[in-house]
């Protein structure tokens, strides 16, 4: 049993977020956000690293690396909140790497993994990065189809995550893995690995500025985080983070070395983000007092873009259903 | 990352398996876990895990122990729990009393002690808390003079389990007034077989007495008895206080697994199951089991590679206790009426739950603990 990451998963995550913090500070999340778009000399750069391609086949232009490096990296990324089309080009390549037909994969995979084309994935009332995407997988319960970006009928969604691109996303295409595949339930679970990574990132920036912020900020004369209640309003958000981030671990775990454990790893993630996410950063926003309700503070963003992660997870409470129905099972 | 266990772990496991399946500690007695019934069932069984090598895995090879590795010692406790096997009688010398002499005892000491607590001839308990020192237990009271070549102690304890039964006591006193709070209190083994240390059972909200109180008039402790030097109480105390969590988190886990595993069960069984309300709440104990499994495993690997728990270590306490009581809680309200019959099952587990926040550290100092130490936030209590 060993809970650790590798020498090289190490020396990624400890470059993304040495690179991220230097590249990607909320001056710039912020000034992409306001403009509505993304932070394109950022998106060059992640594209020339080759952070697109991460978990795609070397045949097609990708480092071969698994679902934890890319959960690390998102995982990074969401702590960062950059703004990049990353999520989608990601989740699309994942989902065409690991059940699309030989076909798609050899149209689709290059280009997703230089960057030189971007992805878009979700279900279609909420898919990430659709717009400018060559390429969107749209999920349902039951399937998973590809449809092209020329043929997609995409909806600009003005989400409250301005830093990040949604869509509303029509259009037949073409089933993932052709017609009649199987494999498009493994999609979901791959790509519910990957969103709980960002939202553990996301929840630890935001436990992190807070408790920053609660050493600094002075009321009555002392610091802020020396009063109780507000202490243990962060230690519960660290009880979430680092909740979330076991069930995410485990997930990215077993989709890269125990497959059949994926289902109930993925519905375990799902759950434990989606709530870390949404109960935690609120805490960000109260611990910061009235400041943290303003524009101009950072917090925000944070909660914002979990708000959304959460939303492109699907339903915290299905997930806990289907776990109970599935322990009652065996 | 490797999920998954060892060749060397997955061996260690089936090997207690297949001990636990030919030795079947039989049924819980009947009546109260504070009987005497209980009581030689718990002995009994440490007795054959004696025997057998079992009975403290994680205790190096050369005090009787397997040497086995913090995972492997977790797969024990599990497997206990797995086993539907009490804890040993003297779970207290095994967890905290033997750690506490190989880190801060003399040899003599060793000699004298370590066997006797593994075969369960001697049982030890923890007077470490007092009426007016509990989560500060610095402020604790109890006196030890200078009285010849030994010392004098005076004073009450109270949470004290398993005195009744017990030989010796990890006790801390003070021993210089003078001193500053920390300072001037010195670690004992005391003699529970004198009349000057009184025993009291303390009556719980379940009716049984798990827990003690003591009161000693003036009880004599040599100085071969003193653990860690004069004056050097709070560090050794530290020591059996940071052994207290590790083992037993995974034991606590399975048995609450198993608990969460029945009530699905009988709802299951009772059609409530296609309630999604019912469901979702179910499965978001069964999210909080598996986040503490997880992340009890994760707190092992720090320790094992870094020498020292992560942030998670400090959550698994918290974790459990919040989730068990609110599993009771669940209990109550799916099953009804039924089983909050006095001495029921669920009526019992509802009742018990409640200690869970509280002993071995309330959630709130708990919480205090983790904003100030692993947070880094800044301290406001002296």
């Amino acid at each position: 049993m060993n809970f650790d990451f590798s020498e090289d998963q190490r020396t990624i995550k400890a470059t993304a977020r040495e690179l991220l913090a230097s590249r990607s500070p909320f001056e710039r999340v912020r000034e992409a956000a306001e403009a509505g778009r993304y932070d394109g000399a950022l998106w060059r750069e992640l594209c020339e690293l080759g952070w697109p391609g991460i978990a795609i086949a070397e045949e097609h232009g990708g480092q071969a690396l698994g679902a934890v490096e890319l959960a690390v990296l998102l995982e990074e990324l969401g702590y960062a909140v950059a703004a990049t089309p990353l999520l989608g080009s990601a989740l699309a390549a994942l989902a065409i790497q690991h059940a699309g037909s030989d076909a798609q994969r050899a149209r689709w995979l290059p280009g997703l993994a230089s960057g030189e084309l971007t992805g878009g994935f979700g279900r279609g009332e909420l898919v990430a990065d659709a717009q400018e995407a060559a390429v969107i997988v749209v999920v349902d319960d039951a399937a998973a189809r590809v449809v092209t970006g020329d043929e997609a009928r995409v909806e600009p969604i003005d989400a409250i995550d301005p830093t990040r691109r949604y869509a509303r996303v029509q259009g037949d295409g073409e089933p993932l893995g052709g017609a009649g595949s199987a494999l498009a339930s493994v999609v979901p679970d791959r790509a519910t690995c990957a969103v709980a990574a960002e939202l553990v990132g996301v929840c630890q920036r935001a436990l992190d500025m807070t408790v920053a912020y609660l050493k600094e900020r002075k009321q009555f004369g002392v610091p802020v985080g020396t009063f109780q209640a507000v202490q243990h309003r962060c230690a519960q958000m660290l009880l979430h983070t680092e909740g979330a981030r076991s069930a995410a671990y485990f997930a990215a775990w077993a989709a890269d070395a125990a497959p059949e454990r994926l289902p109930e790893a993925a519905g375990l993630a799902r759950a434990a983000a989606g709530d870390a996410g949404r109960r935690g950063t609120p805490s960000a926003i109260q611990a910061h007092g009235g400041i943290g309700f303003t524009w101009e503070a950072d917090v925000h963003w944070l909660y914002k873009r979990a708000q959304l992660d959460a939303a492109l997870l699907g339903s915290a409470a299905s997930a806990r259903s289907a776990l109970a129905r599935l322990v009652a099972a065996r | 990352m490797d999920l998954t266990f060892s060749e060397r772990e997955s061996a260690f496991r089936d090997e207690l398996r297949a001990w636990f399946a030919a030795n079947d500690p039989g049924p819980q007695p009947g009546g109260s876990s504070d009987s005497d019934a209980h009581y030689a069932w718990r002995r009994d069984f440490q007795r054959r895990l004696y025997a057998a090598g079992w009975a403290a895995p994680h205790w190096p090879v050369e005090y009787g122990g397997r040497g086995a590795t913090l995972t492997e010692s977790a797969i024990f406790f599990e497997e206990l729990g797995r086993a539907r096997a009490p804890l040993p009688a003297n779970v207290l010398g095994i967890l905290l009393g033997g750690p506490t002499l190989m880190a801060w005892g003399t040899d003599e000491q060793k000699d004298r002690f370590l066997g006797p607590i593994l075969s369960a001839d001697e049982i030890w308990c923890q007077g470490f808390s007092e009426p007016d020192a509990g989560s500060d237990l610095a402020a604790l009271k109890t006196r030890a003079v200078r009285d010849g070549d030994g010392w004098l102690v005076t004073g009450q304890k109270v949470w004290t389990s398993g005195a009744q039964h017990a030989k010796w006591c990890m006790l801390v006193a003070r021993t210089d007034a003078e001193a500053a709070r920390h300072k001037g209190l010195t670690y004992f083994l005391m003699d529970m077989e004198q009349d000057a240390v009184q025993v009291r059972p303390l009556r719980q909200i379940t009716g049984e007495s798990e827990f003690n109180e003591l009161f000693i008039e003036g009880a004599r402790i040599p100085d071969d008895n003193v653990v860690g030097g004069v004056g050097n109480g709070w560090k050794v105390a530290l020591t059996t206080l940071m052994n207290e969590r590790a083992g037993l988190a995974f034991f606590l886990q399975v048995r609450m697994r198993r608990l969460l595993d029945d009530l699905i069960g009988e709802a299951a069984a009772r059609g409530l199951l296609g309630d999604d309300l019912v469901a979702d709440r179910l499965g978001a104990l069964h999210v909080k089991a598996e986040i503490l499994r997880l992340t009890a495993y994760r707190g092992l690997t720090a320790i094992e590679k870094y020498g020292q728990p992560g942030p998670e270590g400090s959550l698994t306490k918290w974790m459990w206790s919040e989730a068990n009581q609110e599993l009771t809680e669940l209990a109550a309200d799916l099953l009804g009426p039924e089983v909050l019959v006095a001495g029921s099952r669920w009526g019992y587990e509802l009742l018990r739950a409640r200690g869970n926040s509280l002993e071995g550290g309330t959630t709130e100092i708990l919480k205090n603990i983790v904003a100030e130490r692993v947070l880094g936030l800044p301290r406001v209590r002296g």
